[in-house]
């Protein structure tokens, strides 16, 4: 009996790190449940069957390809309740990012499934799989249940990509007839790169920006902080979709995942969406003059204050300290 | 056109979050308020009233929740919508966000939008996938995290961003769009338009009114159990300065920084 159908998201020819930490995550519970993992991809010629059979190294056993637009939720929703209308799958299981938030919640609302998000953690109990959900800013975690089939939406980079897998799946292709309302949108342009390329990936030391920068050039004191400290300047979504700074510098669900020595974060609220590219962090520092800030509940040293008064005097200060 | 616009009551994010233990519900008691993130959809729609490019008949806000949800119809329309739609049935309560998208779903189907607005997320339930449940049952495409869109009669053209960079989507309406809080600036009601706000139609429905089946809503008919709850792993609590004297301030950010050389 297939249990498990993973959704795996692929772009350029690869397929995405959040995507292939979930059917790693998916074979690890299928073997716990005596069953089978699944993956379905959705694309054009890209997806050639070297790329989807090489998701049997990360433990599927089958691949189901389906024709159809790339980036796109709806389609996906059709081909997914194609497949388990088809195989007699009990859960369909999705990594972090955006698309499969989209893609799991329509299929929710499709097969009348319930459904989980932000899932941190699946278990096996029973028979039966259980996830695990913080709730209220990550101070209380929740554990759902399904009556029937469950969906569950995994939190970025929370399941870990192994390549546990006994070779190639087996790559079958899907037919599907799209629905009419999911033939109503159209991909224009696909992944455009907002601003300059910068490179944040290697850095030891960031220093990272928000909204509380109250402007653009804001970020000209955090590029003086970063070049006295050595490191490179990084930024939220809020900012990069006010068009202040960089996509290729913005951390979290939709932007970078980092893991530097230093996270020094100035103006930033700390949204769970932030967090999640960040938490992993060796050392979190925050200064926001809201002392309620989430932020400050997973920093390691917080300040509350004025960054326009606090950072331009931290940068003086770090420069004696270096000099002398 | 008619848009559609989805809000939602909830606690104040100033007001702390917690859940009833005894019921395994969210305590919804305290101060209230119209949820942040929808202040931007309002503002989207009543741009697109403004904007000239396509004829907007009627902005109708639309919501489910308890008797108090009202208040967040009143600012709704204090914003701009002409008029209000308020789901509300002991039947609903402790609804699933798949079992609350079909209930509002069923409520929109009356309406017949041609646009669907919702904002990015709730404040609450740090949820943002309504809007997808939603499409579905509405037939309709659909596209969260909306920070651009352009309208002409029967076709958006949105841009957001997703995985690997900004996407841009072309959709043919009836449509429902979430948008992301980059779309606008809103802008604060007027004095009038608050006072105002009492005085235009605010419709009261119930499940049946809307033909909601009640085995597919409320605790009973959701599809998942939220059965327990336990504490997160403790982590050390970080030491935490309030900036008086700046220079002394820097002095001691500086210290942490030597101690664990990252200077
Ligand atoms: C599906 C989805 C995906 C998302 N993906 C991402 C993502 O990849 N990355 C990401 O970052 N976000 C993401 N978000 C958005 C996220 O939810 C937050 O909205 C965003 O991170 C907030 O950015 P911010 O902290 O800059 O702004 P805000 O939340 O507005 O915070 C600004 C902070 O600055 C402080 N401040 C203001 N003035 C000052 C001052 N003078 N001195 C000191 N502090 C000050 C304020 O107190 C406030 O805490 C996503 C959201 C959704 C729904």
């Amino acid at each position: 009996m297939p249990g498990i159908l993973v959704y795996a998201l692929h772009y350029e020819g690869a397929i995405n790190k959040n995507s292939l930490g979930a059917v790693s995550e998916a074979a690890r519970l299928a073997g716990e449940l005596g069953t089978e993992a699944h993956a379905i991809v959705m694309g054009g010629d890209d997806l050639t069957d070297d790329l989807c059979a090489s998701l049997g190294r990360y433990g599927a056993a089958k691949v189901l390809r389906a024709k159809g637009p790339e980036g796109l939720a709806q389609p996906v929703v059709d081909a997914m309740a194609k497949a388990v209308a088809d195989g007699g799958y009990d859960y369909a299981l999705f990594g972090g990012g955006l698309l499969g938030f989209e893609i799991g919640a329509g299929l929710a609302a499709r097969l009348g499934a319930g459904v989980t998000m932000e899932v941190t953690a699946v278990n096996v109990d029973g028979g039966r799989l259980v996830a695990e959900r913080p709730i209220h800013g990550d101070s209380s975690i929740s554990s759902s249940r399904y009556k029937g089939f469950g969906i569950i939406i995994g939190r970025l980079n929370a399941f870990e990509t192994q390549e546990a897998g006994s070779g190639a799946a087996t790559v079958e292709d899907l037919d599907v007839e799209l629905s009419e309302w999911s033939t109503r949108a159209t991909m224009v342009k696909r992944g455009e790169q907002r601003g300059v390329d910068v490179d944040i990936e290697g850095a030891d030391l960031l220093v990272a920006g928000g909204r509380g920068l109250g402007k653009a050039e804001g970020f000209e004191m955090l590029e003086q902080l970063a070049g006295t400290l050595g490191g490179a300047v990084a930024a939220t979504r809020a900012v990069v979709d006010a068009g202040w700074f960089p996509y290729a510098a913005q951390i979290g669900q939709t932007g970078k995942t980092v893991a530097p020595k230093l996270y020094l974060a100035a103006g930033i609220s700390g949204a769970i969406q932030h967090k999640v590219g960040m938490q992993s962090s060796e050392n979190i520092v925050a200064i926001n003059k809201d002392a309620n800030a989430p932020i400050f509940e997973y920093s390691d040293l917080g300040i509350v204050g004025d960054l326009n008064k606090i950072v331009p005097k931290l940068n003086d200060a770090i420069k004696v300290k270096k000099g002398g | 056109m008619k848009i559609c616009v989805l809000v939602k009551e909830v606690p104040d994010a100033a007001v702390e979050k917690r859940i009833d233990p005894s019921t395994g519900r969210m305590d919804r008691s305290g101060e209230r308020n119209l949820n942040p993130y929808d202040t931007h959809a309002i503002e989207a729609a009543m741009q697109i009233k403004e904007g000239g490019a396509v004829e907007v008949d009627e902005i109708v806000a639309v919501t489910m929740g308890p008797a108090s949800a009202v208040r967040a119809l009143h600012k709704a329309v204090s914003l701009g919508a002409d008029r209000s739609v308020h789901l509300s049935d002991d039947a609903l309560a402790g609804s699933d966000v798949a079992a609350t998208g079909y209930a509002l779903a069923q409520t929109l189907e009356r309406e017949s939008p041609d646009l669907v607005l919702l904002g990015q997320q709730s404040d609450d339930g740090e949820c943002y996938t309504i809007g997808a449940v939603l499409a579905d049952h509405l037939r309709m495409p659909s596209l969260t995290q909306v920070i651009k869109m352009d309208v002409v009669e029967g076709k958006l053209t949105c841009e957001r961003q997703a995985e690997y960079g900004y996407d841009t989507v072309e959709i043919r309406t009836p449509a429902v769009i979430s948008v992301g809080d980059a779309i606008n600036e809103p802008r604060y009601p007027s004095l009038k338009a608050i006072m105002g706000a009492k005085k235009k139609p605010l419709e009261a429905l119930g499940a049946g009114d809307v033909g909601v089946d009640i085995s597919k809503v409320g605790a009973e008919g959701s599809q998942v159990d939220c059965g327990t709850f336990k504490a997160p792993p403790a982590k050390q609590a970080g030491t935490i300065i309030e900036d008086e004297d700046t220079i002394e301030t820097v002095g001691k950010i500086v210290a942490w920084l030597d101690e664990r050389k990252l200077i």
